[in-house]
């Protein structure tokens, strides 16, 4: 791995009402993608504004590329932010905008003007450099506020949901174009977002949060793979949550068995005992439905409807003690399960996940 | 489209029923009297304005007399700085209350509200107690041993100035106030965020961002500023300003005519500024 270029150790914040965070800790290296993940209120904002300076700690360290920047003013740090209503001065045309971070750092004119010009090419701006940021399309906004906190080159660049004031469509081609412009500049973001699909798709790492904590740290595979939590499973893409007792282990292999029936998962990421209270997840495009019982599950279930979903089927249905469940099927299933049938649930046992424990005060 | 040209109409017919009365009041109240104002200005001295008098500039000639004239640039300095102090004092201060907590910011609004629960006349009479020679301030001041004589406050060109811009502070705070309030401070956090020193911040976001409600604070300041003259009077000192002028003429000398001619003079003056505010992209102040 890289170097570690930041550092956020122990951060505590209190706003009077309630930790806004408690014992944050992260460590980005250097051209990393770190994603902060969550609902609004879980304090992905107020860790962001903890980096670039706008924010202090009530306790804990902010450490970049070795050194405590933690009491340093915002102007001093080489870190710069993609705010989230953009917040260009709208007395300050597009030009002016993009070159303020190196004027006021005292950058000679002609180098100002190059790196402007460079900068609007950058994201494809250039023919709108004398507009003021009024006559501009939220898009456009976007693309202006990137680069006028990419023109003072710096360390770190912090993203506030930089998407989320653009339609689907538009927010889907500025995600690539994120990603692929973070890749050539080879900048390290720290990038906050409560879309999921945006995080998985984007991120080197994700930070899902919540109530001021972590509650998992990892790659996008990890997070989708293993959730550490109920909630990070719940909050991350579709599934079924299971709950059970360990029945036997046949190697890495645990029959597990609860009031519906019976159930195998591979429990190579979690080491489970016979006799242990577990809960698995099931992503919904893995679970599956067959009309006949399949070796190693007991699952039956009766199906409520189905439904066409494109590229596939949704078959909903019901356990014995009423949990729904919602399988995914080829469309042109021979057999697809029609509403009152009875289906026997199954997956492969390496695709579903033993959620860590239990969730935080869940 | 034809509903829509129907809807139009009535729209502006309902409108009209609105708006008569307010042309009526001011027709009768406002231009009637202005009219008459700057016709008595346009007749002889003596006579009275009447369809078919005789017109003259006589009247306006007369005020190129250097000692008028300086008394008009006195009341212009005077009232360019009562509008300066405000807006370096009352500024911060509207500063503050916008960035204040909910409970500080209503206090402060009580404090700039309150005063106009009671006519100015007597808030200045309040004042010229406070500062006469034998007054609280001398008081506190010689108790301290800051002083060993009573200083003479009143009538200094000073103690009038104090009593414009307690008078007109009010005006400057706040249309200052509602801009700033208005103002996003993410753009201050982004001008931070790219390397401003908060001063810095200040200069190139927030006070150019506020401008609108302090060009309105100059004007609302400035134009009543002009022509007021009793506070001048009250505080003492004799200074004579545009005010006291029109006033000796109308009452003491009663050339009449000479005096709507100056009284002329002054509303052209302020209505210029006005215009000057206006065409330099300025809010509506609910005047013109």
């Amino acid at each position: 791995m890289e170097e570690v270029l930041l550092s956020l150790r122990h951060i505590f914040k209190n706003f009077g009402e309630g930790d806004v965070l408690s014992d944050v800790s992260l460590d980005v290296h250097k051209g990393e993608f770190v994603t902060l993940l969550g609902a609004s209120g879980c304090g992905k904002t107020t860790t962001l504004r903890i980096v670039s300076g706008l924010e202090t700690p009530d306790t804990g360290e902010v450490i970049l590329n070795g050194q405590s920047m933690t009491d340093w003013p915002p102007e001093k740090r080489p870190v710069n932010t993609v705010f989230q209503s953009y917040a260009l001065f709208p007395h300050m045309n597009v030009e002016k905008n993009v070159a303020y971070g190196l004027k006021v750092r005292g950058v000679d004119k002609k180098t100002q003007a190059a790196r402007v010009k460079e900068m609007l090419e950058l994201v494809q701006m250039s023919e709108y450099a004398k507009r003021m940021p009024a006559q501009l399309s939220g898009g456009q906004r976007q693309r202006i506020a990137i680069a006028r906190a990419l023109a003072p080159q710096p360390q770190l660049l912090l993203l506030d949901e930089p998407l989320g004031a653009l339609d689907l469509q538009l927010r889907r081609q500025m995600q690539i174009e994120l990603k692929r412009l973070q890749k050539k500049l080879g900048i390290t973001f720290i990038y906050i977002t409560h879309d999921q699909e945006e995080a998985i798709n984007m991120s080197d790492r994700i930070a899902v949060m919540r109530g001021g904590r972590f509650e998992q740290l990892g790659t996008p595979e990890e997070i989708y793979d293993h959730p550490a939590t109920r909630y990070v499973a719940q909050f991350i893409g579709r599934s079924t949550l299971l709950t059970g007792t360990v029945q036997s282990m046949n190697g890495p292999l645990a029959v597990i068995k609860n009031e519906n029936g019976r159930f195998t998962v591979d429990s190579a990421h979690a080491a489970l005992t016979a006799g242990e209270r577990c809960e698995v997840c099931v992503r919904t495009e893995r679970m599956r439905a067959s009309c006949t019982p399949v070796e190693g599950f007991d699952l039956p279930a009766t199906v409520r409807e189905t439904r066409y979903a494109g590229g596939s089927v949704l078959i909903y249905t019901v356990l014995a003690d009423g949990t729904e469940v919602v399988a995914e099927g080829a469309t042109r299933m021979c057999d697809a399960p029609q509403a009152g049938d009875r289906v026997y649930m199954h997956w492969n046992p390496a695709q579903a996940a033993v959620i860590g424990g239990t969730s935080h005060g869940a | 489209m034809a509903h829509k040209s129907r809807m139009h109409a009535g729209e502006s017919r309902r409108s009209a029923v609105f708006v008569l009365p307010m042309a009526l009041l001011a027709v009768t109240l406002v231009a009637l009297p202005l009219i008459y104002v700057l016709g008595t200005s346009l007749v002889e001295t003596g006579q009275s304005f009447s369809f078919g008098a005789a017109f003259t500039l006589d009247n306006y000639r007369r005020l190129l007399r250097a000692d008028y004239l300086l008394v008009f640039w006195e009341s212009l300095k005077l009232a360019f700085l009562t509008t300066l102090l405000s807006f370096v004092i009352g500024y911060p201060f509207a500063y503050c209350m916008a960035r204040a907590g909910k409970r500080w910011k209503s206090l402060l609004m009580m404090l700039v509200i309150i005063p106009f629960w009671t006519s100015a006349l007597v808030r200045i009479y309040g004042w010229k107690i406070l500062l006469q020679a034998n007054g609280p301030i001398n008081a506190v001041l010689r108790g301290l041993g800051l002083i060993e004589k009573n200083i003479k406050f009143l009538g200094s060109y000073g103690s009038v100035l104090l009593a414009m811009v307690y008078c007109m502070i009010s005006f400057m705070i706040l249309p200052c106030h509602s801009s700033i309030d208005k103002l996003d401070v993410t753009l201050v956090e982004a001008a931070r965020d790219l390397g401003s020193k908060p001063w810095r911040a200040f200069l190139d976001v927030t006070l150019p961002l506020t401008m609108p409600g302090i060009l309105a604070g100059c004007v609302l300041v400035f134009v009543p500023s002009v022509g007021i003259f009793y506070l001048a009077d009250i505080m003492g000192g004799g200074l004579v300003l545009v005010g006291n002028l029109i006033r000796d003429q109308l009452l003491k000398v009663r050339d009449w005519n000479t005096g709507s001619a100056m009284s002329m003079v002054l509303i052209f003056i302020t209505a210029g500024i006005y215009l000057l505010y206006r065409r330099s992209g300025g809010d509506d102040l609910g005047v013109f």
